[in-house]
């Protein structure tokens, strides 16, 4: 089975590395950390915070703009062009299927990003004109941004199994920005005084990917260092949460039928 | 051996977004296929031939009924380590070679990788694309995707190999090598089930036949049988036939085509051929040859549809003949 | 687009698996989510909206959506800064240069104005200690919103309570009382303050004032904690006169209020309007219980 699925992760690989609009965004990319560095002399004695700070989030923004627009096409893509007769009528499980789509499209975000953090060390390298080893402290942010196109990723999956890939879009897109604002709904919840609004405040706030617990981005920027409890935290609960996805996903999909 | 079976197998779709409306695209299927034996599913567009093949392939499941390929199951997933599927109008990865994509296919199989390049070569070079392996496969022609589809439906050696209209999209030289492969993969022992709408590859190709009309089955039977059930017309070829002969052969023969010296009279009804035969032996004509013009396929397969849903006639013209036969 | 039909023992078995997964990944998401809750929340992280340098710059990028940025960040305030947070000293050094970024998207936003006046200004650990961000904080909410009489009010009150600058007070509850829509007790206040200046009476008129106007709970609440302070400081002047009292008349200091109620200066053993009792001190002076909810250090 591992075989079958990393054959179909790997061509999966393959087939998103080849999509234009990808190098589109990772040229964009580099260009705004280059850009970056430009704004930050505006000014003076922060120049690394806002460097730092600019760096990660066009990370973080156009790392999401690529895990939507791939994740988006990925299942869907496959149905209405029919290549997936000749997939499923081989001896390959619809459930194997799935998590190699998964699994090729995460690596192409991982070596995406790669190239991502690699022009940001540049630009870093280029201001400071030096590194020293306590700006490794900035990879720690980059794997908690993957984490989050992790879960995006899967959302994106998830939706494209049952959806155009328009509304697959804004409903990954939404997610994600509710996703950020999970706090504040549960506040809000509990300021209003109504219990029946307050628990369902707090069933959503537990229910929707939270990704408010990613945001460290600023703290980095301050030269923090994440701690090794909140690491290991929040990799378990990408895990888990990329888990619910994909079996979401696997279950849908052992229903669909192609005609 | 049996290479498939099904039994009263049925699909239906459900249309309509609010009240749904279940629409039933095969009926009651009840069909045999035997090891070793080249089998045609015919019918007009929409009789429910692609559903048969895709419901045995599990890309849809049925309503209700079973069915066996190969003695499995059709949950079992692992069957189709035996099996060769080519799609109808096939689409494959754009952005892959012929080459890269059989790869693919054979990583799929699981066949290790010195075997998995055999087979590629062997593959490509028979299927003609040898010269083309390396380019990527959006700027192959229909015609050279129809054959990437058929190499990728024998990558695995199948037992039994299913092909959807396996003919569309070929030119005549395209059909001729696709009818010498098919006959090929019979002569090695392998099952082959296909579907199409084009009559005169059935007639050269198939061992036994089903028409499906309307989602059921309409008739079954083997080739041989069926073509041979109705004599339509009786030929008679003479040479240099006397004009006043002629004349007197129009009461029997609407046609008469010359061609050359000799003349091809059709007498439609098989009573009349004695005495005409007599009158023209008596007149010292020559005969060149008497032959039944036999009832094609197409004229079977017409008969069947307009006779409607229900029916079976070619089950009950076969007993009937093999009645006659035993008196 | 699903078959009710036929399917074996081995889809079930996947179905189940695939079920029991997402189950239990979601039950196990609740305590996860907590823990990390609780981890995120001793950090006391405010987030990430702290740390840009200035309104300006974030006005720009905000590519015309500052009302909906300056929403967010008034927000963020109020939530860090209103909620209770355990073990961990709420860092009010960082309030005023969030109100500044706040009031630099959103001009109007007049209650982050107020919010700075009292927060701001009050002393730590309440507040930030810091009553000149506070006026130069009040006096841009003036420039961009001249019509709204009550900022003048802040404005005096910060002079009166936190600087106790009882002149520029006056002076600037009159030019508020000046204002379209004022009302008409800030004229009598700005005389009253400028007669008499730090009358406890005066400060009750504004923390009043200042409770009955409150936008927001938390202002509403150190409004009142401040009134009953206040109110408690007057009983104890008046407790401490009738303590004198006794002294003179017993000749030695009582021990507790007990000994005045049997000598009939006192009807009951005296309760300060949080309702726990007062003492006697060391010093012979009323006290405080311990455990008493007054806070008089918000008087100082």
């Amino acid at each position: 089975m591992t075989g079958r699925v990393a054959s179909i992760a790997l061509n999966t690989f393959k087939e998103s590395v080849r999509e234009r609009v990808l190098y589109n965004l990772v040229v964009f990319a580099l260009l705004l950390i280059g850009a970056a560095i430009l704004f930050s002399s505006i000014s003076v004695g922060i120049e690394q915070i806002i460097l730092v700070n600019l760096g990660l989030s066009s990370i973080s923004g156009f790392g999401l703009l690529m895990a939507i627009f791939i994740g988006i096409g990925l299942v869907w893509k496959e149905i209405e062009r029919r290549t997936i007769f000749s997939i499923l009528s081989k001896p390959v499980r619809r459930g194997e299927f799935v998590l190699g789509k998964y699994l090729g499209l995460l690596l192409t975000l991982v070596i995406n990003t790669g190239i991502m953090t690699l022009g940001f060390y540049a630009a870093l390298l280029y201001q400071k004109r030096t590194l020293e080893v306590a700006d490794l402290v900035a990879l720690e942010a980059v794997y908690f941004i993957l984490l989050q196109l992790a879960m995006v990723v899967g959302l994106a999956l998830l939706f494209s199994c049952i959806s155009t890939p328009v509304l697959s879009a804004v409903f990954t897109f939404s997610l994600y920005v509710v996703g950020n604002f999970l706090e504040d709904i549960r506040w809000f919840g509990q300021e209003t005084g109504s219990s029946l609004v307050e628990s369902l405040t707090t069933g959503i706030y537990y229910l929707l990917p939270n990704f408010g617990n990613f945001n460290v981005i600023s703290q980095i920027a301050h030269g923090e260092r994440i701690p090794g409890y909140l690491l290991i935290s929040n990799s378990l609960y990408a895990l888990l949460y990329v888990s619910i996805l994909l079996s979401a996903a696997i279950l849908i999909f052992e229903e669909r039928e192609f005609k | 051996m049996l290479a498939i079976e099904t039994v009263d197998l049925t699909k239906d779709y459900t249309v309509g977004f609010f009240r749904k409306r279940p629409r039933r695209a095969l009926e009651g299927l009840n069909l045999r296929v035997d090891a070793g034996e080249i089998f045609g599913l015919l019918g007009p567009n929409g009789a429910g031939k692609s559903t048969t093949l895709k419901l045995l392939l599990r890309l849809i499941f049925p309503t209700s009924g079973t069915a066996r390929v190969l003695g499995r199951e059709l949950d079992d997933v692992s069957m189709h380590a035996r099996v060769g599927y080519l799609p109808e109008n096939p689409y494959f990865y754009d952005h892959l070679t012929a080459r890269e994509f059989l790869n693919y296919v054979g990583e799929l199989f699981g066949l290790p990788s010195a075997e998995r390049r055999r087979r590629v070569d062997q593959l490509l070079d028979r299927l003609g694309l040898a010269d083309s392996s390396n380019v990527a496969l959006r700027k192959f022609s229909k015609g050279m995707i129809q054959r990437v589809g058929i190499a990728q439906a024998l990558m695995n050696d199948p037992e039994l190999i299913f092909l959807d209209e396996p003919m569309s999209g070929l030119d005549p030289l395209g059909r001729r090598e696709a009818r010498d492969l098919i006959l090929e993969l019979k002569a090695a022992g392998k099952t082959v089930f296909f579907s199409t709408h084009i009559l005169s590859d059935a007639e050269v190709l198939c061992d036994r036949v089903a028409i499906l009309n309307r989602g059921r089955l309409q008739g079954c039977g083997e080739l041989r049988e069926i073509l041979s059930l109705g004599v339509s017309a009786t030929e008679v070829v003479l040479e240099n036939p006397a004009p006043e002969l002629l004349n007197e052969l129009q009461s029997y023969s609407r046609s008469a085509i010359r061609t050359g010296n000799r003349v091809r009279i059709e007498i439609a009804e098989e009573a009349e051929v004695p005495s005409a035969l007599g009158m023209i032996l008596r007149r010292g004509a020559r005969v060149v040859s008497v032959n039944p013009v036999k009832m094609s396929l197409e004229d079977y397969f017409m008969a069947q549809i307009d006779n409607g849903p229900g029916k079976l006639p070619a089950e009950d013209k076969v007993e009937a003949l093999r009645e006659e036969e035993r008196k | 687009m699903t078959a009710a039909g036929v399917r074996s023992q081995g889809t079930g078995r996947l179905r189940g698996a695939c079920g029991a997964v997402l189950v239990l990944s979601f039950l196990a998401l609740v305590p996860l989510q907590r823990a990390i809750d609780r981890e995120l929340a001793a950090r006391g992280n405010v987030g990430e909206l702290l740390y840009l340098p200035s309104g300006g710059i974030l006005q720009r990028l905000s590519l015309g959506h500052e009302g909906l940025l300056a929403d967010i960040y008034w927000t963020r305030v109020v939530q860090y800064f209103g909620r209770k947070r355990l073990g961990q000293a709420t860092r009010f050094d960082l309030l005023g240069p969030l109100l500044r970024i706040t009031t630099e998207l959103d001009p109007q936003l007049v209650i982050a104005y107020r919010y700075g006046a009292i927060f701001l200004a009050e002393k730590a650990p309440a507040g930030a200690g810091q009553p000149e961000e506070a006026l130069q904080l009040l006096r841009h909410g003036i420039v961009a919103n001249p019509d709204y009489w009550r900022l003048w009010q802040d404005l005096g009150f910060i002079y009166y309570w936190d600087l106790k600058d009882y002149e520029s007070a006056a002076r600037v509850f009159r030019a508020g009382s000046e204002r379209p829509g004022a009302q008409l007790w800030m004229k009598a206040l700005a005389a009253s303050v400028a007669a008499q200046g730090g009358a406890t009476q005066t400060s009750r008129l504004l923390w009043s004032e200042i409770y009955r106007q409150a936008e927001n709970e938390q202002i509403r609440a150190s409004a009142k904690d401040h009134l009953l302070a206040l109110q408690a400081q007057e009983e104890i002047e008046s407790l401490n006169a009738l303590l004198s009292k006794y002294r003179q008349a017993v000749g030695r200091p009582a021990r507790s209020f007990r000994e005045l109620v049997a000598a009939g200066l006192l009807r009951a053993r005296p309760r300060d309007p949080a309702g726990a009792l007062y003492q006697v001190g060391p010093a012979g002076l009323a006290t405080l219980a311990p455990g008493s909810k007054i806070d008089l250090r918000l008087l100082q």
